[in-house]
């Protein structure tokens, strides 16, 4: 199956950016930045557990935990110096934790193209948004075995 | 007017002293008419999360680059970009940013390709001014337009093309990326995205000296004796040499230029942007791999 439709939790945020003029997505991007849920503490002490993503320009650690139902938890960890970073692993949460596995499989690698950030942000720096995601996908994979 | 240099004992050593302040000179600056402080990051957002006071924002990826062509703006461009910052031909424009002022270094190059005359850099960069526990705001500064003239950017002596790095072959040349980078072992930066280099290796010839020697524990340079020791001591450079440092897409390798163009005052540094993003995928240009040069 070719993934090529985003949930209505993505949409919504790719919504909330497109609706908005440029200025004002650079502010957004900023409050998703700050709304990144702190780590568990089964983390946050442990952060060894947790996958290093080297595409981000800054360090940004994730993890993700399917569970018995079939949806998954994600999880992530980047240092407030580096506000892009924690923006669009903040998007990816928002949009996708909790849903249902499958769900996150069939987001389409190149959505983050969708947000009109593109030429605010750079090409560049918006690949480490692909990169969480397919590594997301990965790990579902992985563990679902 | 320019405004006075910074008159700190550590900076007198260097061959061109007015092109660092201090953090303690800057905070006393602030106020002054005729400066301007402007932000440069990696990180596009953090200028955001709060910066200097009264400082302008400076994007190396969105605002100094040619959308289309892979180059610079162009006099047009960089005249109508200073502008909007509020920045005059004879504003004092003083950088700094985040990684050790990789950013700020780069935005200080390409400021010099246009000739703006008194453009400095803050050391220790963004990392000291916080570590001091010096004031950061989120307002955003209100600063008037200004005119900045149309003047052409000049590259041909601070900056170097493929194919006079070509004929620059047998010449002194620095590669500023990590070991791994330099040997071919890695293609990118330790934790970097590889940023689409088909070979790994070096320019042959090139010496291998980290950016980040030049740089103390609390992001300010090393002083000018131990920069001696590092550069012509160990990499065999003598300050009559002329001069091509590179890095990945040359903004680590800015840092090494104003090492050696301002603190060490070597006359003839170029740096060669297209880097190894350029060189490794270049057709038909010879590479080396391994340790030696």
């Amino acid at each position: 199956m070719t993934a090529t439709t985003l949930g209505p939790r993505l949409q919504e945020v790719v919504d909330d950016f497109t609706g908005v003029g440029e200025q004002d997505r650079l502010a957004l991007l900023l409050e998703f930045s700050a709304g990144l849920p702190p780590l568990p503490a089964r983390y946050a002490e442990h952060r060894d557990r947790m996958e290093p993503v080297p595409e981000c320009q800054s360090p940004l650690f994730l993890a993700v935990e399917v569970a018995a139902d079939g949806t998954a938890h994600l999880f992530f960890d980047a240092p407030p110096e580096a506000p892009t970073t924690r923006g669009f692993a903040s998007i990816l949460q928002a949009g996708l934790d909790g849903l249902p596995a499958d769900d996150i499989l069939a987001t389409p690698g190149e959505f983050s193209s969708q947000l009109g950030l593109t030429g605010l942000v750079s090409p560049l720096r918006l690949r480490g948004m692909a990169a969480m995601l397919a590594r997301i996908k990965r790990q579902i994979r992985d563990q679902r075995g | 007017m320019a405004l006075p240099q910074d008159p700190a004992p550590r900076f007198q050593d260097y061959a061109r002293p007015e092109k660092l302040v201090s953090t303690g000179w800057l905070a006393e600056h602030l106020e002054d008419p005729g400066l301007v402080v402007a932000e440069s990051d990696e990180d596009v957002l953090l200028y955001d999360t709060g910066h200097i006071p009264g400082a302008v924002k400076l994007d190396w990826h969105t605002e100094l680059n040619d959308p289309v062509t892979r180059d610079y703006v162009d006099g047009a461009g960089f005249a109508r970009l200073m502008s909007e910052k509020g920045i005059s031909r004879d504003t004092t424009l003083v950088l700094y940013g985040d990684r050790n002022n990789w950013w700020a270094a780069y935005a200080l190059w390409v400021c010099t390709l246009f000739g703006h005359p008194d453009v400095r850099l803050l050391d220790g960069g963004r990392a000291k001014w916080g570590a001091e526990g010096r004031p950061l705001t989120t307002d955003l500064p209100q600063r008037p337009r200004s005119d900045y003239p149309v003047v052409d950017r000049d590259d041909s002596q601070l900056r170097a093309f493929r194919d006079q790095v070509r004929s620059h072959l047998g010449k002194p040349l620095i590669d500023v990326r990590s070991p791994g980078e330099y040997t071919g072992e890695l293609l990118h930066m330790p934790d970097y995205p590889q940023e689409g280099a088909v070979r790994g290796g070096h320019i042959p010839g090139a010496r291998n000296v980290p950016w980040s020697r030049a740089a103390a524990e609390d992001a300010t340079f090393r002083p000018r004796s131990e920069l001696t020791g590092i550069y012509e001591g160990e990499a065999g450079l003598r300050p009559d040499d002329d001069v091509v440092v590179y890095c990945r897409i040359g903004e680590r390798s800015s840092h090494t230029w104003f090492v050696l163009h301002y603190l060490l005052g070597y006359p003839q540094v170029r740096n060669y942007d297209g880097s190894w993003t350029e060189w490794g995928n270049s057709v038909g240009v010879p590479i080396t791999q391994g340790e030696k040069p």
